[in-house]
C-alpha cells in the first residue's frame, strides 16, 4: 500500500482547510443581504480559501514547478483580489445601488452629498 | 542614475524572477525568451514601479516580514469571525460605511493600507479621500460610528508597521 509522506499529509490538511473556507465564502455569498456584504464574503473567505488551497498544493508538491506556480498564484491572488473588490464596491455605490435594510450608517454617502462638486 | 532607469531595472529583475519561477526551464531558448520579454516589459511599463527615492535600510526588511505575519494573523482571526456570521442562523450583521482616519501620506503606503483592510474580512475599503486622509470602509459589524473608535479598530493595527516600511 502506498503511504503518504509527512509533507503530503500537511498539504492535504491545508487543502481541506482552504476548501472549508471556500465553502463559507459561497455560503455567505448566498445568505448575506446586499452587494457590499456579499462582496465581503466573496472576496475574502474565498481569497483565504483559494490561497490556502494553493499553499497546500505547494506543501504537497514541494520545490517543483507545480509548487512554484502555486506560490506565484497565491501572491497574485492576494494582490489583485482586494483591488477588484474595491472597484466593484465603489462602482456599486456610485451607481446608486441601495444598501440593505440592516445598514445603520453611511458616512460615504453623507460626505458625497456635502460636496456635490467633487468628481473623481 | 535616474529614477526612471532604476525603476526599469527593478521591473526587469522582477519579471525575470517570475519568468524563471513559472517556466523552471533553463534551456538557452527559454533564458533568451525570458530576458527579451522582461526587457520589453521594463522598457514599456518600467517607470511606474518606483516613483520616489528612498534609502535602503535593513530594518525595513524585518518590518516587511513582520507585516506579512501580522497580516496573516489578522486574516485568520477575521476569517473565523465572518465564518461565524455566515453560519449563524440569524445572520448577525450590522453593516455600514464608516470613516477611518489615517496618518499615512505616500501613495504606496495608502494602497497597502487599503488592500490590507480589504483583505481582512469584515472590512472593505470603498474609497479614499487623499486630501483629507480619510478612508471609507464598509464594515460588516459596525461597533461604533465614532471616527476615533473605527480608526482604532480598523486602521491602527497596520498603520504603525506601514509607517516604518513606507514612510
Amino acid at each position: 500500500m502506498h503511504s503518504l509522506a509527512f509533507n503530503q499529509i500537511i498539504g492535504y490538511v491545508i487543502i481541506c482547510f482552504g476548501i472549508l473556507f471556500d465553502f463559507f465564502g459561497v455560503l455567505g455569498l448566498l445568505r448575506l443581504p446586499d452587494v457590499y456584504n456579499r462582496l465581503q464574503a466573496a472576496t475574502k473567505c474565498v481569497t483565504f480559501g483559494s490561497a490556502g488551497i494553493l499553499i497546500g498544493v505547494f506543501i504537497y508538491s514541494g520545490f517543483t514547478p507545480t509548487g512554484f506556480k502555486a506560490i506565484l498564484c497565491t501572491v497574485f491572488i492576494l494582490l489583485t483580489s482586494p483591488v477588484s473588490a474595491h472597484a466593484i464596491a465603489k462602482a456599486a455605490h456610485n451607481s446608486g445601488i441601495e444598501m440593505a435594510e440592516e445598514t445603520i450608517v453611511d458616512h460615504y454617502l453623507e460626505d458625497m452629498n456635502n460636496e456635490p462638486t467633487e468628481d473623481k | 542614475m535616474k529614477l526612471e532607469n532604476k525603476s526599469r531595472i527593478a521591473v526587469f529583475v522582477l519579471s525575470c524572477i517570475v519568468w524563471f519561477l513559472i517556466t523552471l526551464n533553463f534551456s538557452l531558448a527559454s533564458i533568451v525568451a525570458g530576458i527579451i520579454l522582461s526587457a520589453v516589459t521594463a522598457i514599456f511599463a518600467g517607470e511606474i514601479l518606483i516613483i520616489t527615492e528612498r534609502k535602503f535600510h535593513l530594518g525595513r526588511v524585518f518590518y516587511t516580514i513582520g507585516y506579512i505575519i501580522k497580516l496573516f494573523w489578522e486574516m485568520l482571526k477575521a476569517n473565523f469571525h465572518v465564518a461565524y456570521i455566515v453560519v449563524h442562523p440569524k445572520l448577525p450583521v450590522k453593516p455600514g460605511i464608516v470613516r477611518v482616519k489615517t496618518k499615512l501620506t505616500r501613495d504606496s503606503a495608502l494602497t497597502m493600507l487599503a488592500n490590507s483592510i480589504t483583505l481582512t474580512p469584515g472590512t472593505l475599503t470603498v474609497d479614499i479621500n487623499k486630501d483629507e486622509k480619510i478612508l471609507y470602509v464598509h464594515w460588516i459589524y459596525v461597533k461604533s460610528q465614532d471616527i476615533k473608535v473605527s480608526t482604532e479598530e480598523i486602521g491602527s493595527r497596520f498603520e504603525k508597521i506601514l509607517e516604518v516600511v513606507f514612510e
